[in-house]
């Protein structure tokens, strides 16, 4: 990031091609609709961007890079609701983006791979809307503390938080998430023991 | 170690984060503890169970869309940046600033010391004129001088000689 403070565009090249995977991600199970995670992952490499000079190396550079995507998300996720609720009750039910998503994947050519995948699917599912009805700052703590990997002080610094506060709201999180996917998790202790 | 101490470490234990020491004590507390055992063992379960989401790939279009938002953004006028790339033009610059600093300050320092400024000196100053004042005195007050006719004007002459013949 110094270098791109110093004007480097390649160093911009690298940053993008490093963080675009794990930022979509993120905001892609943060927002749950693709479009709007990769419009919203723009916003966060624009801000990169336009930050650039202003940049202080006070904090790690994934600290500070998801720090602006949580809020973007937590920001997105609280219009999308208000949103919802404005949505008429005469309105035709329609597909959520996770579901449309699934349509256009692949259906497998061989036939016993069908069924397999038709329950491995409905197992993401399931773990998707398990981690969907979370609030949104656990759904943030426990993406960032699983997929990005971040220690406990790097994402209580995202969120905003104190490190105990963090521990606090990630066991909650993993509590909800045991018991909402209690089958599963009982089906995978079983297979575990 | 209590069962409520251990609900606090759970997740550092299940990803092996905790220091040597807070892994030892729970692992003893764990040998003693079934529900505490099986806690961790769904807690486990909930991390692989994360773990089978797939990754997504942004779209290809993606990279192209970020440099459009970036080569739209408006270029800042930095005059810092201008001279730091012209350590030349900075050196010039400062050079410049320098030499104006010293010639004001030289300059101050050469203005003549007015005599009005300073009582002391316009004493001084007015006890040396002093002759000439006098001098004026006197004869701005001339008695005899002010008893003289007063000067023939010059456009008058012609017109008296004229009479005469």
């Amino acid at each position: 990031m110094l270098d791109v403070k110093a004007g480097d565009e390649a160093s911009f090249e690298l940053l993008l091609h490093r963080y675009r995977t794990p930022l979509v991600n993120f905001l892609y199970r943060m927002v749950r609709n693709r479009e709007q995670a990769e419009d919203l992952a723009q916003e966060v490499f624009l801000r990169v961007y336009r930050a650039r000079e202003d940049y202080v190396p006070s904090a790690k550079f994934t600290t500070w890079l998801f720090r602006i995507a949580t809020n973007l998300a937590l920001n997105s996720v609280r219009d999308n609701r208000y949103q919802k609720l404005e949505v008429s009750i005469d309105a035709p039910v329609t597909m959520d983006a996770e579901d449309g998503d699934e349509r256009t994947l692949d259906v497998p050519e061989k036939q016993p791979n069908i069924e397999q995948h038709l329950v491995e699917e409905s197992r993401r599912k399931m773990i998707r809307h398990a981690i969907d009805k979370l609030p949104e700052k656990q759904r943030a703590a426990v993406l960032l503390h699983k997929y990005q990997e971040l220690d406990y002080a790097e994402i209580a610094k995202i969120l905003s938080c104190s490190e105990s506060a963090l521990k606090s709201l990630l066991f909650r999180a993993y509590e909800s998430l045991r018991v909402e996917l209690a089958p599963l998790v009982a089906q995978q202790v079983k297979n575990q023991g | 170690m209590s069962c409520e101490k251990m609900a606090s470490r759970i997740l550092g234990y299940v990803d092996g984060r905790l220091k040597e020491s807070e892994r030892l004590d729970a692992e003893k507390h764990l040998a003693a503890c079934a529900p505490c055992r099986l806690r961790v063992e769904e807690f486990r379960a909930v991390s692989g169970l994360l773990d089978e989401l797939p990754v997504i790939e942004p779209s290809p279009a993606f990279d192209a869309r970020v440099h459009a938002l970036v080569a739209a953004e408006p270029v800042k006028q930095n005059w810092w940046a201008w001279l730091r790339i012209s350590p030349r033009v900075a050196f010039a610059a400062s050079m410049l600033l320098l030499a104006t600093l010293w010639l004001g300050f030289y300059q101050r320092q050469q203005v003549p010391q007015l005599p009005w400024n300073n009582p002391v000196i316009a004493d001084e100053q007015m006890m040396q004129d002093l002759p000439v004042l006098e001098d004026h005195d006197v004869l701005s007050n001339f008695e005899p001088l002010k008893e003289l006719p007063p000067p023939v004007q010059a456009e008058e002459a012609p017109v008296d000689t004229q009479q005469q013949m």
